[in-house]
């Protein structure tokens, strides 16, 4: 039935098609390459192929136990304070911000692709993929990093957040095993992560279709004898054409639970799906067809997953505020220096609290963000402090979005400025589920 | 040094007893004096004694002294009066924000006092109650604008002029009065003057009826050549350090009446919470918003405002004792406590139907405005916000 009615679909477009081939007004128009150029994208697009070419991951040693990053200490003060190391690690990740990401942001977003040198850049001088690894498997934690994570996240998100997205990728697939591998999973897969050659990798929790509860999965897996066979669809997946390995959610006995799936599997297919925003982050849906995997494959128990939709979460809030406060940052040399009505736009209240608000809410976006990291990573509870920092984040994050295209007026509108971008970007903070884990 | 944005663990006490305070005496006696308004609760008397001796004893002042700032030595982080302050002022204030502003000695006169006061002057006024007299019949948020004068005569000044919306201004034993010791010269001419009650020409008018606080006595005060000594001048008595000096007062207090919004959203939100729990509606952090009760959705934003408010304001506290410069957080702070509080309110009365004087709700609601209004507007924090951000004088964003 589905497939009778989607080749009526395609007759009907290639109809179309045929009588816009033959259309003069094209040629009179000079429209005839944009419109080849579309076509030959939505072909692309709408094509799906094999996963990518998996390496292979064997397990190296294997230990008796996981490693796991223990829970950080607390000072027992209220402090605002990075550590000195945090603050290191920060400026680092400011610097190649700014003067890696933000350069190559407008290009990637038209491409819809992260060049890949710059993604070799990312893992080779920030490390972001040992981050969270305990040392003992080849990373640099002993303890949880949940606060460093998000700062680093915060600070990419400064220069880019699409590229962000596409760096950040493959450490969410990193911190996962981290936080809930067994030794035998943390054997196989992460000594690629702390390798020259980190592998792109993807945590797949979204599904398509309205009011999305990653509660409520409609990916479902079932046992077989020597392990599970999972079938469903994961859309907005970073990266999802490149992975060679995915984390994906799916319903196992009525409770969601997430599967370690290397992308070569049969039954695996991905197709282009690129969205609003977020475009440099080449995000894809994965197909997962009678995709058959070992037992092995299960990855956490209930408890971790519901942490790890929390902790993805947490890593989108920390990119709205680090896009947030680039929309900050562009918006006030700017309408300090547009002049109407014979003075700078920014001596007028409509317009100067307009960016007293966009200060207001990232201050509070940020603390919020910062809370629940703080809290995840010193072991405490931390379901409320993720859940407000969200609600806050794709609020307000949309909002001073929304403003900072507003403030710009039709210059906002146009690619010549950043804006316009950040606009699309952050629409992604309230819909977004997996992809990034801090 | 680490990021952690949790109640200090020696603050914990503290906030235990200025909860047990809320509970005990505050609720208890809440709804008869916002009916009996202008009548004074005496029960506070017994409270403003314990408080008092809470002060004297402990090693932090958490009164509305506890702003005062402490030089912090600059390696270590601390964690202080101005933290303590806010965390028991919004504890406080969960009870019953009009009592805290009617509490003995714990005025905003007083915060201004351990705010700028020398060492001498602080030792004199430490018994005092002192109400804060700035607003004018024609001067409001323009504070730049009052008429009051003071004129030097000999080791005194000379003030005249009336002041308005002098909160405990009837009750309080004294009062900072902002005057201009030469309305030519603007806001650097603007000083403080500490004028104790019974001093000659210091007359209390009347009192305001108004929509909330209502157990917090408003007054209108005259001065008519009203003789001051020239000691009771807070800060420096020079005319071109001026302004700075009396608004760093707001640094300070701005956070403490960002409190008091946090204390009442939060008595809102959790009565709203346990009166939607038992009509079968409750908020799960996890799922999303939207497959939830559209009830539960909004306790969830307003909960979240709530948090970023919360959050802002300790930031500020925080930032005076490490002595960092905190004028826009304590700005923000205000801004966003005072239109979450009214906001939040609001809508409690609104999902709970608790509109009728049954319920505290419809008090809170009318209580929370205010704090939007005094201590400087929502819209004079969003211009200070803005000024800050934009690098702008008060000349060019007016």
């Amino acid at each position: 039935m589905a497939s009778r009615n989607s080749r009526d679909l395609m007759g009907l477009s290639l109809t179309g098609l045929n009588k816009a081939a033959g259309s003069r007004l094209l040629d009179r128009l000079r429209l005839r390459k944009p419109v080849e150029r579309v076509v030959f994208h939505g072909a692309r697009t709408g094509f799906r192929t094999v996963g990518a070419v998996t390496r292979t991951f064997t397990a190296a040693t294997r230990r008796a136990t996981p490693e796991r990053p223990r829970p950080g200490g607390d000072s027992g003060l209220f402090d605002l304070t990075p550590t000195g190391e945090q603050q290191m690690i920060r400026d680092l990740s400011r610097e190649f911000a700014a003067e890696q990401l933000r350069p190559a942001a407008a290009s990637a977003d038209t491409e819809c692709a992260a060049p890949p040198e710059l993604l070799k850049r990312v893992s080779a001088e920030l490390g972001i993929t040992v981050l969270n690894v305990p040392e003992s498997l080849g990373g640099v934690s002993t303890e949880r990093s949940t606060v460093t994570s998000v700062l680093v996240a915060e600070a990419l998100a400064h220069g880019d957040m699409g590229l962000a997205v596409a760096c950040l990728a493959p450490s969410a697939v990193s911190t996962a095993l981290a936080l809930w591998g067994d030794e035998q999973q943390q054997a196989t897969y992460l000594p690629a992560f702390v390798g020259d050659d980190v592998p792109a990798a993807a945590l797949a929790i979204l599904e398509p279709g309205p009011l999305f509860d990653p509660f409520a999965l409609l990916t479902s897996a079932h046992r077989t004898v020597d392990g599970y066979v999972l079938d469903g669809v994961k859309s907005l997946v970073p990266r999802a054409a490149s992975a060679e390995l995915f984390v994906i959610a799916a319903n196992l006995d009525g409770r969601p639970a997430l599967f370690l799936v290397e992308s070569e599997s049969v039954g695996l297919t991905v197709e282009a799906d690129p969205a609003m925003g977020l475009r440099a982050a080449s995000t894809g849906r994965v197909h997962l067809s009678k995709v058959a995997v070992p037992s092995a494959a299960l990855l956490g128990d209930t408890a971790a997953y519901a942490d790890c939709v929390r902790l993805a979460r947490l890593g989108w809030c920390a990119l709205a505020v680090g896009t947030a406060q680039a929309v900050l940052d562009y918006v006030v040399p700017y309408v300090n220096d547009r002049v109407a009505f014979g003075e700078p736009v920014s001596h007028r209240q409509s317009v100067a609290f307009l960016v007293a608000n966009i200060g207001i809410e990232l201050e509070g976006m940020r603390l919020a963000t910062y809370r629940a990291a703080s809290r995840a990573e010193q072991g405490r509870s931390f379901a409320r402090e993720v859940g407000l920092a969200r609600q806050l984040c794709a609020e307000y994050g949309m909002k001073i979005g929304s403003d900072g295209v507003q403030l710009l007026g039709g210059h906002g509108y146009v690619k010549e400025h950043p804006v316009e971008r950040w606009y699309r970007d952050l629409r992604s903070v309230a819909v977004l589920e997996g992809g990034v884990l801090v | 040094m680490t990021i952690n944005l949790e109640v200090p663990a020696k603050f914990k006490l503290l906030v235990d007893q200025a909860h047990q305070v809320a509970l005990g005496v505050f609720r208890p006696i809440s709804r008869k004096y916002d009916r009996a308004e202008h009548e004074y609760p005496k029960e506070l008397d017994m409270l403003a004694a314990l408080v008092d001796g809470m002060n004297s004893s402990g090693e932090q002042s958490t009164g509305a002294r506890g702003v005062r700032r402490t030089n912090g030595n600059g390696s270590e982080v601390q964690n202080g009066g101005n933290l303590a302050t806010v965390l028991s002022v919004m504890e406080a204030s969960w009870g019953d924000v009009a009592m805290v502003l009617a509490m003995p000695r714990q005025g905003l006169g007083n915060s201004a006092i351990a705010s700028v006061a020398d060492d001498e002057q602080l030792a004199r006024f430490d018994r005092v109650w002192a109400s804060m007299a700035i607003t004018e019949p024609d001067a409001g948020s323009d504070s730049a604008a009052i008429r009051t004068t003071a004129v030097r005569d000999g080791d005194d000044y000379i003030l005249n002029g009336e002041k308005i919306f002098v909160t405990a201004g009837a009750r309080s034993n004294a009062v900072v009065v902002w005057a201009t010791l030469d309305p030519s010269k603007g806001r650097a001419a603007i000083k403080s003057f500490v004028v104790e009650k019974g001093t000659p020409g210091f007359t209390v008018e009347r009192l305001e009826h108004k929509l909330g606080i209502r157990a917090s006595d408003t007054a209108t005060l005259r001065f008519a050549d009203c003789r001051v000594p020239a000691a009771n001048l807070l800060g420096s008595p020079e005319v071109d350090e001026g302004f700075a000096g009396v608004m760093q007062t707001f640094d300070n207090t701005r956070p403490l009446v960002a409190a008091m919004a946090l204390g009442v959203a939060k008595a809102a939100i959790d009565e709203t919470r346990d009166v939607l729990r038992g009509a079968g509606v409750a908020v799960d952090y996890d799922r999303p918003a939207s497959r939830q009760h559209a009830a539960a959705a909004a306790l969830l934003a307003m909960e979240a405002d709530w948090e970023a408010a919360y959050l802002t304001t300790l930031e500020a506290a925080w930032m005076a004792d490490n002595g960092q410069p905190n004028s826009l957080q304590a700005s923000m702070a205000k801004a966003k406590a005072g239109r979450m509080a009214t906001e939040v309110t609001l809508r409690c009365v609104e999902l709970t139907g608790g509109y009728a004087e049954s319920s505290l709700l419809e008090k809170w609601a009318r209580d929370a405005k205010i704090l939007d209004i005094f201590e400087g507007t929502q819209q004079i924090q969003q211009l200070i916000v803005a000024r800050r951000l934009l690098g702008k004088s008060s000349a060019e964003l007016k």
